[in-house]
């Protein structure tokens, strides 16, 4: 089996974010960056899937250098090699997908992994895109996966419930917490990928087909009033929330 | 006049969503900006309340219609949207930012080469060109998107873009289109609901609760406040991985983004991940013993206290206000 997964280099969730002077990305200093949450249910659930029918895991950034260190945490889990399709613009998510689907399509995988969405940009996105470009099936917010010979079962979270989604290779699989439980990279994983390989590749550019006019914060909310430390307060609480602000 | 706004509509279970009605108010608003009309779209098999949509000043909608169609699914919904695109040269394509719209927008997007904005909270059609604003890191701040593609795609966060009436009422000519041969792909076979009731992401009011309440079994405070109110159970980040509680209602980064009318937040001392997620809820109550925990930051109301004392008295003095 074939199995790609894309990893994407973003600042940790604990991040205080500050606007940068471009008013048009956060400012970068002191941030700092980690492997996308949820591309670590990607890369497990990738390297389980290797575990259990053989072959390959390659895994892909589309980024500046930096995304070298989530390339390596990737190699560290287990990954096998890592690819590095650089560019210093910034790409929204089409112009990333459109590069990713760039470097898949020339592969051949079975399966294409990545988080369902990155802690950054929150778009949600780029694996469905991907998928489409490649002309691939595609479940995204998969919590439960299955493949038995070409056919995929998988479950995805929706509002209220799940659904239990059937499909067939070649897919992408966008994850979702609870899939599974990412494992520690071990210390001889940490040392083994330091000699594996991590190519590095021009992208292929693409016009973004959106602009970010500005990036702000949001008003701040003004912080209300402590009204008492015990049960006494509950009355005046529930009179405060039906006379005042009138929600229940 | 420009090229028409399509309002993808979504049903469940044969059932226009609440959100649909949103998605038509918000096209429309937009097609009036850019001096054009609204075209519905919506997918599978009889549609109860298709109906209801007249009332939101739409005049023509496009139904695809076949028995396979009624779930999800990625690969035919794909197909038909494009169907729709191609016959009514849409310029703008509006879903709504479900766990149907966040699939199937991307996947139209890719073949008809538009730009996807997802998840926008408000909107400037004072200039030029129209721009949508959008949360990212989780909330922690906003961007002003706009377009460059010819062809757009946008999403509506659901429960914030009002779905409002029309006064003038609309005939509504249904052109009912039998698809014969869907492509079913990928295709949803079973919808398994969670046996708990409200789901964090669709309710308006919402109790969620912490490390604070010490053990899996306090949660049944939360769950009897809950219950009085028709609330959603929600959950930090903290009593999700500590295994107490289930992902789906994890509130914030990494969970889900909320914005409730009303948010009460019980034993959660307020990491910044969590106010990410739940600071844009119109009010929020905070419960919790350490008065200096950075959920009073953004609580309009706060009770600085024990949760195990204050929940059970709070609980029962909304069933007394209800009586």
């Amino acid at each position: 089996m074939k199995v790609a997964v894309c990893v994407s280099h973003v600042p940790d969730t604990a991040t205080k974010v500050k606007i940068g002077q471009d008013e048009k990305h956060i400012d970068p200093a002191g941030v700092v960056f980690i492997i996308n949450p949820y591309d670590e249910f990607a890369v497990e659930e990738a390297l389980k899937t290797k575990e259990k029918f053989g072959g390959e895991v390659v895994a892909i950034s589309v980024g500046n250098d930096n995304s070298k260190e989530t390339l390596r945490k990737a190699l560290a889990m287990g990954v096998d090699k890592g690819i590095l399709l650089k560019t210093d613009k910034s790409l929204d998510s089409f112009g990333i997908a459109k590069a990713l689907a760039e470097e898949l399509k020339n592969q051949q995988f079975d399966i294409v992994f990545m988080g369902k969405q990155s802690v950054d940009y929150d778009d949600s996105i780029v694996g469905q895109l991907t998928s489409e470009f490649l002309g691939y099936s595609c479940i995204s917010n998969a919590v439960y996966l299955n493949i038995e010979g070409q056919k995929v079962i998988a479950e995805r979270e929706i509002e209220g419930g799940k659904e239990v989604v059937e499909s067939e290779l070649p897919v992408v699989i966008t994850t979702q917490k609870g899939l599974n439980e990412p494992r520690y990279a071990s210390l001889k994983g940490i040392m083994a990928s330091k000699k594996k390989e991590i190519l590095e590749k021009p992208i292929v550019e693409t016009a973004n087909h959106t602009e970010v006019v500005k990036m702000r914060k949001p008003a701040a909310k003004q912080p209300g009033r402590i009204i008492g430390t015990d049960v006494s307060a509950v009355p005046e609480l529930v009179k405060l929330l039906h006379e005042e602000a009138k929600v229940i | 006049m420009s090229k028409v706004v399509l309002a993808i509509l979504e049903q469940r279970e044969n059932k226009l969503k609440k959100v649909s009605f949103e998605v038509v108010s918000f096209s429309k608003s937009l097609a009036s900006k850019l001096n054009t009309e609204v075209v519905g779209v919506v997918i599978g098999n009889e549609i109860e309340n298709i109906n209801d949509i007249s009332k939101y000043g739409i005049s023509r909608v496009l139904h695809y219609k076949n028995e396979s169609l009624t779930n999800y699914s990625a690969s035919a919904y794909t197909d038909l949207v494009y169907e729709a695109v191609k016959e009514t040269d849409a310029e703008y394509l509006i879903f709504g930012d479900t766990a149907l719209g966040k699939d199937l927008a991307p996947r139209v997007g890719a073949r008809i080469d538009a730009g996807c904005i997802m998840d926008i909270v408000s909107n400037d059609f004072t200039g030029d060109s129209p721009v949508f604003t959008r949360p990212v890191y989780a909330g922690k701040a906003l961007i002003d998107v706009k377009f460059n593609s010819d062809k757009k795609i946008v999403t509506i966060r659901p429960n914030v873009f009002k779905a409002q009436t029309s006064d003038v009422p609309q005939e509504l000519k249904i052109e009912t289109r039998e698809v014969s041969n869907p492509n079913l792909k990928t295709k949803v076979v079973e919808y398994k609901k969670s046996e708990g009731k409200l789901d964090v992401a669709e309710a308006d009011i919402i109790v969620s609760g912490g490390r604070g309440l010490k053990a899996p079994e306090n949660f049944n405070l939360v769950e009897n406040l809950a219950d009085v109110l028709g609330a959603a159970v929600g959950a930090s980040r903290a009593a999700v991985d500590a295994g107490w509680r289930p992902h789906r209602e994890q509130v914030g980064q990494t969970g889900k983004t909320v914005s409730p009318s009303l948010y009460i937040a019980c034993g959660i001392s307020g990491a910044i991940q969590h106010l990410a997620g739940m600071s844009s809820s119109k009010y929020i109550v905070a419960i919790n013993k350490d008065k200096d925990a950075p959920i009073f930051t953004v609580a309009d109301y706060g009770i600085a206290g024990d949760v195990f004392e204050i929940l059970p008295a709070l609980t029962e003095e909304i069933k007394k206000a209800k009586a």
